[in-house]
């Protein structure tokens, strides 16, 4: 494909930008033309929600941030800690699915990404022990997957991401298989892990009113192929079940909603 | 195990005590094979049927017990064979398919001929081997013939099985070529491998056995199918029947070991080993 360079670059330093996209396209193999152009910044600490139609290329886009996919046009730039030497380990990735390893227990699942980077064995005990802790299954260590309930197993998903202590957090949809109970409880656990470990999260998700509750800023992509389609700030300043309830959440999800229907109609099927 | 397989209960039998139900689907095989075995000593008895033609199941307990010397030979003898037969197979399977996995030239070049190993009838081919190989090679390696496929094919299908969002995480995280091996698809493939290693276990000892035939050749180390095989030539049909009883039973505990490391191996995670109530 002769299209222009297509990079995905990293860059250390005093940037505040977490991630950073420009002009980034993504045509498929089987010439799906999935995403874009988009241009798409993302402030270090920031929650950001993308929210679109299914098959809009918000999944494309997060695994183009990932370095799961290259983009076919456009720059990705990620940036990463002094310590780190690549943009992935600075990232965690929680898929749609839990995805967990079925022959291993939740505490293996946990360690995984430390395994595969070498880390050594006392220090990669510890960071377990805390993740566990901080996702609620400390007890839950020897279990295995399929001994677990389904917002148990993606606890044990956002364990895992958050094991190697990354600074930005790409969430594909986590809660979307889930009951609506369990996800207001994993939304109100994310909110306080995001509050107390500043990471910056991207959050992809087809649901208006999970990302009102959850982003500081919803990104309203257009049908494919995916586009900037509004930007709505969420201006809040305490985030809990009193907001869920409130007035002002209310007229967000409209403002939300609103943004959101212009763009869906005369393209059926979407 | 597709034999464990419950049959439809009616609405009376929707509830029912299970371990009752499972001594029921034990007793009720038991008591065919006895109620054959008398009409068989029946028939013999009241036709007074010689034991060169048919002998009776009594004749045959006599016949193992008063042979047992040459017979217990022999079945170490097939027995060895079988299981270095189906080492190898094992070992050759696993290996072969890991290698495919790694290379796809290796693949494409070598696969064709391990599926015209496997569609030709491997009693065709023992009588060639026998020329070739020295005796007891040319066995294992029928053993290994008939044995190894199964192994290959679903190894290579389980290693093919990963889940790809697994694959991706594994990406992710910058894995090596060896951990991901090592670390998802061996584990994923190893419910596929387990499952052809229980088929090679019973094809290794139906290699062994054509081609002791085929080699037909007597001497200390003649396994049971020689046995079965001069047999008939001496018309000791007694001794027929016994040396088939223990390949028989041979075949039997085969499986059933095979299939029980299977079950303890896959336990705490695989759906073909959970119970019913998960």
């Amino acid at each position: 494909m002769a299209e222009p360079a297509a990079s995905s670059e990293t860059s250390s330093g005093a940037s505040s930008l977490a991630v950073s996209l420009r002009g980034v396209t993504k045509v498929y193999d089987n010439g799906l033309n999935a995403l874009g152009p988009l241009d798409l910044d993302v402030r270090k600490g920031e929650f950001v929600s993308l929210l679109g139609p299914s098959g809009c290329g918000k999944s494309t886009a997060l695994r183009l941030i990932a370095g799961l996919n290259a983009p076919t046009s456009g720059s990705v730039r990620v940036s990463h800690r002094a310590g780190h030497e690549r943009a992935r380990d600075s990232i965690g990735f929680v898929f749609q699915e839990p995805t967990l390893m079925p022959w291993a227990n939740v505490r293996e699942n946990v360690r995984l990404p430390l395994k595969l980077s070498h880390a050594p064995a006392v220090q990669a005990s510890a960071h377990v022990g805390d993740a566990l802790i901080r996702a609620g299954l400390a007890e839950f260590a020897e279990a295995y997957p399929r001994e677990l309930s389904g917002g148990m197993k993606m606890r044990v998903s956002l364990a895992r991401a958050l094991v190697t202590d990354p600074d930005i957090l790409l969430m594909d949809e986590p809660f979307a298989a889930l009951d609506e109970i369990t996800r207001f409880r994993l939304n109100n656990d994310l909110l306080s892990l995001w509050r107390n470990l500043r990471k910056t999260v991207i959050f992809v998700t087809h649901s208006v009113f999970e990302s009102v509750y959850l982003s500081q800023r919803v990104v309203v992509m257009t049908p494919r192929p995916g586009r900037l389609g509004a930007e709505i700030a969420i201006d809040v300043a305490e985030r809990g079940e009193e907001f869920r309830t409130s007035a002002e959440y209310a007229a967000y999800c409209r403002e939300v909603s609103h943004a959101l229907t212009p763009l869906q109609s005369g393209r059926p099927g979407s | 195990m597709t034999s464990l397989q419950s049959p439809p209960l009616s609405a009376e039998q929707a509830a029912p005590d299970s371990r009752a139900l499972r001594l029921v689907r034990i007793l009720l095989p038991v008591a065919v094979l006895a109620a054959g075995i008398a009409l068989w000593e029946l028939v013999v008895r009241l036709n007074n049927i010689p034991p060169y033609v048919l002998p009776a199941p009594v004749a045959v307990f006599r016949t193992l017990i008063t042979d047992w010397p040459v017979l217990s030979q022999s079945l170490v003898t097939t027995l060895v064979t079988t299981l270095e037969g189906f080492i190898a197979a094992a070992i050759g399977g696993v290996a072969l398919a890991l290698l495919f996995n790694q290379s796809k030239w290796l693949e494409y070049s070598l696969f064709p001929y391990a599926v015209i190993l496997q569609v030709t009838p491997v009693i065709a081919i023992a009588p060639l081997l026998l020329i070739y190989l020295p005796q007891h090679t040319a066995v294992v390696v029928c053993a290994w013939i008939v044995g190894f496929f199964p192994v290959l094919s679903n190894t290579t299908l389980g290693l093919n099985s990963v889940d790809r969002n697994l694959a991706g995480l594994f990406q992710l995280y910058g894995a090596s070529r060896m951990q991901t091996l090592r670390y998802l698809k061996l584990p994923s493939a190893l419910p596929f491998m387990l499952g052809g290693l229980r088929i090679a276990g019973g094809l290794s000892l139906i290699g062994a056995v054509v081609a002791e035939i085929a080699a037909g050749s007597a001497g200390a180390g003649s396994g049971l199918a020689y046995r079965i095989a001069e047999s008939g030539y001496r018309l000791n049909i007694p001794r027929m029947f016994a040396a088939l009883l223990l390949l028989s039973a041979a075949g039997i505990v085969i499986y059933g070991l095979l299939a029980l490391t299977s079950h303890l191996v896959l336990r705490r995670w695989h759906e073909s080993a959970l119970g019913k109530e998960n």
